[in-house]
């Protein structure tokens, strides 16, 4: 069984900037969260920080009983978070095959888990050997989020898979979003695309303005509809 | 077959090879104005040479900025240094240089080399740590930190070996020249041209071939996500830093010898050129580096030869012109 991930009073500064200011929010073992909110909420600073690529200012972040609040981003991926971030940082000049070797840092790549991976992203066995940079951005979204699972995690951190991606692709990595839950990995995803965190989520957390505003059951919001205009402005049928 | 082997179905990208070639069309185009074939050799010979030993001194610097992106302006307080300790060993040592043998004089001359790499990349740990580290990310400190370090490390150099030139004499198998017909190419320009191509091959290879060599090129384009993948990139940082400084010692031995004497200003010297070729070859390409020196190298001595006066400002116009041409450089990198 996965761990669980968990934030209290968590502050996070950016320059002059107060991004985070006070999240309290968990993400169940082996469960999929949702992160949602408006554009500007915080929800990427909150993946962000709780990988250490921005330090907490205040609070407390912990993976189960390890405290992460002041680990360097190599220290919290030692623990086994594996990160796919809203840019997909792939390697340009990195062929896609060196891209998941980079990713698997234990050691040498587990072809049976190549071979499951390649199940729900064949693009990547077809592309092995081409530069990741001459992708396209749909399988460079594959591509990072394969380099994240790429070996065993505790917790997944996804920002934004869906960002920009054509409707065909998307139902693909809602596939694998439900193919990793099912192995009992804790998932955390920001996600906008309201349709897609219906369809994966178990739970949801939703910010506004650096703070959690709602915290519960997917299901529940996705059948409340005055709660989603409160919480985010929109309405399920708007994005289906 | 194997998942790990399967074969690429994603055309290819083109192999650019139009900058690689830019020596070879400088050198085509020089040599009517250059007019015997003679004198034309001894003169692709000697840049060949020289450009070996730039390469040496910059592909430590472009891997430096393009992975740290640190601009240090240490790196020639390396190569005088290198060259120092190049001194160091021949001195003392001057019956191998002199003797009549082969294995001894290599010998003499292979431990120069060695102990102006290992000594440099040491202390480039000790400067990263106590300069470089704690100006991360702030690139006019970069500049203020490693401009006062290197300008401590040459006056250290001073007041260790004094304000005068030192004469460093090349072993005695490496005097001389090789003739060709009408040519001559100095024996010692030819194991330098041997000594930058080794370097470059090795580099190739690590950066290719290594899952070390995978981290730096990955660093490069995404130090940080290189991090969350759970690499302890400060350690990469070091290690890469120390190269860069080992090869600038290298370099600088190998400069001290083919010029017969040291001096602390060897490295400012050399420090310009060596920035010259890293923005001429893109920023964090040791390959363009590589083609780059060779480029530099050879404008310089054709120029020198044919309008003498050129050559104080050729390689001002070959970035120049370059830049107009390619403006992230012959070989740009990814995110640079």
């Amino acid at each position: 069984m996965s761990l669980g991930l968990t934030l209290e009073g968590v502050h996070t500064h950016i320059g002059r900037y107060h991004i985070l200011q006070g999240v309290d929010f968990d993400a169940p073992a082996g469960k999929t969260t949702m992160l949602l909110g408006r554009n500007g909420a915080g929800k990427t600073t909150a993946l962000r920080t709780v990988m250490g690529l921005w330090r907490a200012s205040k609070g407390r972040i912990a993976l189960g009983d390890a405290r992460l609040e002041k680990l360097a981003a190599s220290d919290v991926a030692r623990l086994g978070v594996g990160y796919a971030p809203e840019t997909m940082a792939v390697f340009s000049d990195l062929t896609v095959k060196e891209n998941l070797v980079l990713g698997a840092r234990e050691g040498p790549l587990d072809e049976k888990r190549l071979n499951w991976i390649f199940g729900f992203f064949p693009a990547l066995r077809k592309f092995w050997l081409s530069r990741a940079g001459a992708l396209s951005g749909g399988q460079k979204q594959m591509l990072s989020i394969a380099r994240a699972i790429v070996e065993p995690r505790e917790l997944l951190l996804i920002d934004e898979p869906t960002k920009g991606l054509a409707p065909a692709i998307v139902g693909a990595l809602i596939e694998c979003l439900k193919e990793i839950k099912a192995t009992g990995v804790t998932i955390l995803v920001v996600e906008q695309n309201f349709r897609v965190a219906v369809e994966v989520g178990d739970e949801v957390r939703v910010m506004d303005n650096g703070r959690i505003a709602h915290r519960g059951l997917m299901r529940d919001l996705a059948a409340d509809q005055a709660l989603q205009n409160r919480l985010l402005g929109l309405s399920l049928d708007s994005h289906q | 077959m194997s998942i790990l082997d399967a074969g690429a179905a994603l055309p290819r990208p083109k192999i650019d090879l139009l900058p690689a070639l830019t020596p070879v069309v400088v050198a085509l185009a020089a040599a009517p104005f250059i007019g015997s074939f003679s004198t034309f050799l001894t003169l692709t010979a000697a840049g060949l040479a020289m450009g070996m030993m730039i390469f040496t001194m910059a592909s430590g610097l472009t891997l430096v900025f393009g992975m740290m992106d640190v601009l240090n302006f240490g790196h020639g307080a390396f190569i005088a240094l290198g060259a120092y300790v190049a001194t160091l060993v021949l001195l003392p040592l001057a019956s191998w240089s002199s003797a009549d043998s082969v294995p001894l004089n290599l010998a003499v001359f292979l431990l120069a080399a060695v102990a102006a790499a290992l000594v440099c990349g040491a202390l480039g740990w000790v400067f990263e740590r106590l300069i470089v580290k704690p100006v991360y990310g702030q690139h006019l400190r970069q500049i203020l930190a490693t401009i006062g370090g290197s300008i401590i490390a040459e006056q250290l150099l001073y007041a260790l070996f004094g304000p005068d030139q030192i004469p460093l004499g090349l072993p005695r198998t490496l005097e001389g020249s090789f003739v060709f017909g009408e040519a001559a190419v100095e024996k010692y320009r030819v194991l330098a041209t041997l000594v930058g191509l080794a370097v470059f091959l090795g580099e190739m290879l690590i950066l290719n071939r290594t899952k070390i060599g995978l981290l730096i090129r990955a660093g490069v384009e995404n130090r940080e996500m290189v991090e969350a993948l759970g690499y302890r990139i400060d350690r990469l940082f070091v290690g890469v830093f120390m190269a860069g400084s080992a090869l600038a010692g290298l370099g600088g031995a190998m400069m001290g010898l083919y010029r017969g004497q040291v001096h602390a200003t060897i490295g400012a010297e050399f420090l310009v050129l060596c920035f010259i070729v890293i923005i001429i070859g893109g920023l964090g390409s040791v390959g363009g580096s590589f083609v780059a020196s060779i480029l530099v190298a050879l404008i310089a001595n054709y120029a020198g030869f044919v309008a003498p006066k050129l050559a104080l400002v050729s390689n001002i116009l070959a970035m120049v012109v370059v830049l107009i041409w390619r403006p992230r450089g012959l070989y740009p990198v990814s995110g640079r």
